[in-house]
């Protein structure tokens, strides 16, 4: 009870924030929490599952592309949305099917692999995906009913019913039958086979609820902002919410918003000092696997915080 | 041109890049082996030798061909030693665990990188060859250092072989690869065959890189090619597994070769990736590995 007070309070002041916090900071908070969806997901294979993917790009780009070709064409959005997530969740689920039938290194490869397949082949086919430099979307295309994205205000709340969706969807999650063998996976695998559980179908489950939020975070974050493309589909997204969630406090439900948020301005603050904000991510994965591998909620779960989630 | 004439100078290009890519997938290949370590910043070191070369052919004076064998010598010399120092002020720290270790080497790729960026920029420059030749065929003429970097990886290959199968080194180090505490129970200090073992790897990657540099300009991105096609050479040939290494690099060298001549490379780069990735889920001992 204690814990579910805390975290509608943490989005009761994001809720306050759009009020306080100065313009500037308005978008720079939208993105950021969507972007958190994108690492609650990722944290749900990674920190509840012991899932290390390096390819989650792919279903994030999966959702983007799925929503932003099809409104591109005239789709109706609150339908493009939809496919969007569909998309993260079905393409998870088909990486999934082969991916896990491997595990530690292999399974970091084969997840890399696919995604830097499918980043080729947007390339690849730049015709129709626009390639390298994408497309961005119209006005018409980013309108929700009567929610209007690209108003700053909207955009803000629709972000944060996002993330409030996300976040609480993983405290029941955590708190289920399903989060509770999911944990036992990722602690022990061969013990909870041993106890009668079918650990490929819970972390096949993971990885998909892990693609769907995914989906959701790439699709919103394409209508939000306008603009799809295939930087979104390289590499570095499937390395950035590893860092999200190492920074965080891997397996924690408020670690992925808190370490988005961190990291983000981190980068942010840092280019404006140097433009060096790449040996700034490298510095930060580096200093975080060395010195707090359990990431910032981690280490006070462990200090005393002993009933966080 | 003709076809047959066309064919015969995609094979030609092909065993240049089979050449190099057995140098850089055998240093990754023997990383992985002996210390159990998927080295995601291979590639960067792959990038460093090559900046470093142009470095180098800046600096020496006289003719290419000095400054080159200099390149050859001193540039693997500080890759490996910067290797070393990563190895032992971070991943021996790590004790090697496979996860924790790539996402340190990620870190460490994009520290490299942006150190790269910062001193080289980033222009993409070239180096001079060594010296200039051009075999003339009846029907295309050809590049006669060319021949030399496909001479130069063979002997730098048999080289290797030599020392892991001849001597004390060697035998360390393979002693190490197949039973870590044993080897630490007969007196071997792991921890410095572990350091040894990173910086030769990342030696051999930059001995690549140095001989490509001539054909292809150093520029600060270059070790993302390198890094990809020596993960699906690895994974092909078996992880771990240095004579699985060898073939998987002719094949997929030749192949690239042929495939982009004739193709998009960009094509041939997405079946390479799926075919890794089905590799690996269903054959992972390797297309030539011996079942582990």
């Amino acid at each position: 009870m204690r814990m579910l007070a805390l975290h509608l309070g943490v989005l009761a002041v994001l809720a306050a924030a759009q009020f306080l916090l100065p313009a500037y900071h308005h978008t720079n908070a939208a993105r950021i929490m969507v972007l958190a969806v994108y690492a609650i997901g990722y944290n749900i294979a990674f920190g509840y599952t012991g899932l290390l993917s390096l390819g989650h790009a792919l279903f994030f780009a999966a959702g983007m592309y799925a929503t932003g070709l099809l409104v591109d064409r005239g789709g109706e959005p609150w339908l493009a949305l939809l496919a969007g997530l569909v998309a993260g969740g079905a393409v998870a689920g088909a990486v999934g099917l082969l991916a896990l039938r491997t595990a530690g290194p292999a399974f970091m490869i084969v997840t890399l692999m696919f995604a830097q397949a499918f980043h080729l082949a947007i390339l690849y086919w730049g015709g129709f995906t626009g390639g390298d430099e994408g497309f961005t979307l119209s006005g018409a295309a980013r309108r929700l009913g009567p929610l209007d994205l690209a108003d700053p205000t909207t955009r803000y709340f629709v972000a944060l019913a996002l993330v409030s969706v996300a976040m609480l969807g993983t405290l029941a999650l955590v708190r289920s039958r399903l989060g509770r063998v999911l944990v036992a996976v990722r602690e022990n695998e061969e013990r909870t086979r041993m106890l009668g559980y079918d650990t490929f179908r819970a972390k096949l489950l993971a990885l998909m609820l892990s693609g769907l939020a995914s989906g959701a975070a790439g699709s919103t974050y394409g209508l939000m902002f306008g603009y799809v493309g295939g930087s979104f589909a390289a590499i570095q997204y499937s390395i950035l919410p590893l860092i999200w969630v190492l920074m965080g406090g891997a397996g924690t439900v408020l670690g992925p918003l808190l370490g988005t948020a961190l990291m983000f301005y981190l980068i942010d603050l840092s280019s404006s000092v140097t433009t060096a904000s790449q040996a700034v991510v490298g510095a930060a994965l580096i200093g975080l696997i060395l010195f707090a591998p359990r990431g910032i909620l981690g280490t006070l779960r462990e200090r005393g915080l002993r009933g966080l989630p | 041109m003709e076809f047959g004439p066309f064919l015969l100078l995609a094979l030609m290009e092909g065993l240049v890049g089979a050449a190099v890519l057995a140098l850089t997938a055998s240093g990754l290949s023997l990383v992985f082996g002996v210390m159990r370590v998927v080295n995601v910043a291979h590639g960067e070191f792959f990038m460093l030798g090559a900046v470093a070369a142009w470095f180098v052919s800046q600096w020496v004076p006289g003719p290419p061909a000095v400054a080159f064998a200099v390149a050859l010598v001193v540039c693997p010399l500080i890759v490996a030693a910067l290797a070393a120092l990563a190895d032992l002020a971070i991943l021996k720290r790590l004790k090697h665990e496979p996860e924790a270790t790539i996402v340190a080497t990620i870190g460490l790729l994009y520290i490299l990188q942006q150190a790269a960026l910062t001193v080289y920029g980033p222009e993409a420059r070239p180096v001079p060859a060594p010296f200039e030749m051009r075999l003339q065929l009846p029907w295309f003429g050809w590049s006669g250092y060319k021949l030399f970097v496909i001479g130069a990886a063979a002997a730098v290959l048999l080289g290797l072989w030599l020392m892991l199968t001849r001597t004390r080194a060697g035998l360390v180090m393979r002693a190490t690869q197949i039973d870590r505490e044993t080897a630490t129970a007969f007196g071997i200090d792991v921890t410095r065959v572990h350091a040894g073992t990173f910086a030769l790897g990342a030696a051999l990657a930059a001995v690549a890189a140095v001989l490509i540099v001539p054909i292809q300009q150093a520029h600060y991105l270059m070790g993302g090619d390198p890094l990809l096609l020596s993960f699906i050479v690895v994974i092909i040939g078996g992880l771990g597994s240095l004579r699985g290494t060898l073939l998987a690099a002719l094949l997929i060298g030749l192949s690239d070769g042929v495939i982009s001549t004739f193709f998009q490379p960009t094509l041939a780069k997405i079946v390479a990736t799926l075919l890794v990735a089905l590799v690996l889920v269903f054959r992972p001992q390797g297309l030539f590995g011996a079942r582990a």
